[in-house]
């Protein structure tokens, strides 16, 4: 009787271990006949770069390109390793992994700038507050930051009794999540006790259906209950409001590029797909989307 | 089949029965020893898988015990210094968790009284089916619930700035372990045999009295397994507690704050956090942290159980 005990139960285990197996490879099916670019990457960009596949399915139907997240940082892993064809990030390439990469595949990764995304920072409608610096910021979120109440900013709330800042931040995972404790934080830690949502648009959401909630996401999430407030990196520099315009002359102090790469200079069907990525109808996506599109003086000539 | 002689002789008396029978018999009887004993086997199996992942984290240097339960500093993707302090989680989980059983205890034993004692038939069936009806709605809605209905319900009534926080965690969680406390108390209160009901009523008890000094501390040990399986159910929730709670990392100062708890925390930050790396084995090691507070809450509870039964 025990000796069945000890090795029977094992046997379930065996056989999901063997599926598990089986599934994984079957995924690697190959698909014949037409062209597939590989597209990995930033989070921040991946509707964006969904609508692109879709639509370019239109201008070129022998080519497909297969989309998926995970991260900016997954994206460029799987560039290294020769994964994928192309790779989006919401960040610069680190020096550390364009060496990788050209240690691993000998080719030295290609970046495009293919769009800029704001960063905004959101209040409800009716806080009386229209500007807020750097130094604010980091003073409202950074670890052994001082500012807890509105009052202390001087903003008097009319409609409630406690004007405790109410913090709303993104998950630690998130890329919003680093560029904003990178930019708006000088990578100071984020002071813990915010709410910290699973996404851009439950930040405008809750902000918005909060009087004394603060919080930062992209500016192609606003809605008519919350209000954008203008920037400045420093006291006494101009506030400025996060707009396509001050994205393009990089006055804006929380913008960002939104970036593709490839291994070496882009060859064929991929070159095909980024030059189409960087025309107008490219562009026009990327402005639908709510991020902000390359302006034109930018754009490589065809 | 040799028979070792059987010392009553009014089993060796018995007919011989056919050896298929015998057979068919002991191997039905080995099938059903291996099914319950799995469940040790996949206990330990999941223990042991758990621990695992979480393992070299433990002889890291840079690691500290100490610190991963006592600190509230909960900082695992810092660019300057990474920090794995849970203790705020699991106040976060302790605190949703007893005001979801200070609400659901009454509340569940309430109604599994009313059912076994004071409830007409007819009445009894409607309630039964729609107590099975709300233990079968998906975590995930009543997260939603809490997200949306209570949040708002929350700021209007009680003017906190935001409706997700401890006080919505606990009634959601409430509502989703009462069912279990009913049915289960029900069955406990059921099995109180009715002779003592008989002999409560002859002796002039009232209803109440009789619920009160016979039948409650007769069936205890089943009332007590069934808050238990209860409290199982509010500490292991993760879904409903994610979106119904706030997800803020701190120690709550009232009902009114967000907290965020231990399972929920798992569930937000394995999927993004790399295999093998400090943070997912840190993640792992919450887990084992989950089980070990569950384990304690049965262990302790047998015990209980146990000291009950002995006086």
């Amino acid at each position: 009787m025990t000796r069945v005990l000890r090795s029977r139960p094992w046997m379930p285990l065996c056989g999901l271990v063997a599926t598990g197996a089986l599934a994984a490879c079957g995924q690697q099916a190959a698909k014949p006949a037409k062209t597939v670019i590989q597209n990995k990457g930033s989070d921040t960009m991946v509707n964006v770069a969904q609508v692109w596949a879709e639509e370019y399915r239109k201008a070129a139907p022998d080519v497909e390109v297969e989309v998926s997240g995970g991260g900016s940082g997954v994206g460029i892993a799987a560039l290294i390793k020769g994964a994928v064809d192309v790779a989006n990030a919401s960040r610069d390439i680190k020096p550390s992994e364009a060496e990788q990469a050209a240690k691993n595949t000998g080719k030295q990764p290609v970046g495009f700038t293919v769009g800029y995304d704001a960063l905004a920072v959101y209040v409800h409608k009716d806080n009386p507050r229209s500007e807020i610096t750097l130094a604010e910021l980091s003073e409202i979120y950074a670890e052994n930051g001082k500012t807890t109440r509105w009052s202390e900013l001087g903003v008097k709330l009319a409609s409630v009794s406690d004007d405790t800042i109410v913090r709303v931040s993104r998950q630690s995972s998130s890329g919003t999540y680093e560029f904003f404790r990178e930019h708006a934080l000088g990578n100071k830690d984020f002071r813990l006790g915010s709410r910290d949502l699973n996404g851009s648009k439950e930040v405008v959401e809750l902000v918005g259906s909060t009087p004394t909630a603060i919080g930062y996401s992209g500016m192609g999430y606003a809605t008519p209950a919350v209000k954008m407030l203008k920037v400045a990196k420093a006291k006494g520099e101009a506030f400025v409001s996060p707009a396509v315009a001050a994205v393009h002359d990089k006055s804006y102090p929380l913008a960002r590029s939104l970036h593709v790469y490839t291994l070496g200079e882009p060859q064929g069907a991929v070159k095909a797909y980024l030059d189409w990525i960087l025309s107008d109808a490219g562009q026009k996506i990327v402005e639908d989307s709510g991020y902000v599109p390359v302006p034109p003086a930018e754009r490589p000539k065809p | 089949m040799s028979h070792d002689a059987p010392p009553d002789t009014q089993l060796a008396a018995r007919p011989q029965r056919p050896a298929w029978a015998v057979l068919g018999e002991r191997a039905l009887e080995a099938l059903i020893r291996l099914s319950g004993m799995s469940a040790i086997f996949f206990v330990a199996a999941i223990f042991f898988f758990v621990l695992r992942e979480a393992a070299p984290i433990l002889v890291r240097d840079e690691f500290s015990l100490v610190q991963f339960l006592f600190s509230t500093e909960w900082y695992p993707t810092s660019a300057s210094n990474v920090r794995y302090g849970t203790f705020a989680l699991t106040v976060g989980t302790l605190s949703v968790t007893a005001l979801a059983m200070l609400l659901a205890v009454p509340f569940g034993l309430g109604a599994a009284v009313y059912l076994s004692e004071f409830c007409a038939p007819r009445v009894r069936e409607t309630l039964k089916i729609t107590i099975e009806l709300l233990s079968a709605i998906p975590s995930v809605v009543w997260g939603f619930v809490g997200l949306t209905v209570m949040s708002r319900l929350i700021v209007t009534t009680t003017g906190a700035p935001v409706g997700v926080n401890v006080l919505n965690g606990g009634i959601i969680l409430a509502l989703m372990s009462v069912p279990v406390i009913v049915s289960i108390g029900e069955d406990a209160l059921k099995a109180v045999p009715d002779s003592y009901r008989e002999a409560g009523l002859a002796l002039g008890a009232t209803r109440w009295q009789l619920v009160y000094r016979v039948l409650l501390p007769a069936a205890r040990n089943g009332l007590l397994a069934a808050v238990l399986l209860g409290v199982g159910r509010a500490v292991g929730e993760t879904m409903a507690v994610l979106m119904a709670t706030g997800h803020a990392v701190h120690i709550p100062g009232s009902l009114l704050d967000s907290v965020r708890t231990l399972t929920a925390n798992i569930a937000a930050e394995l999927g993004e956090a790399p295999a093998g790396s400090d943070h997912y084995r840190v993640l792992f090691l919450t887990g084992t942290l989950l089980f070990l507070i569950t384990f304690a809450v049965n262990l302790t509870a047998d015990f209980v159980v146990r000291g009950i039964r002995r006086r």
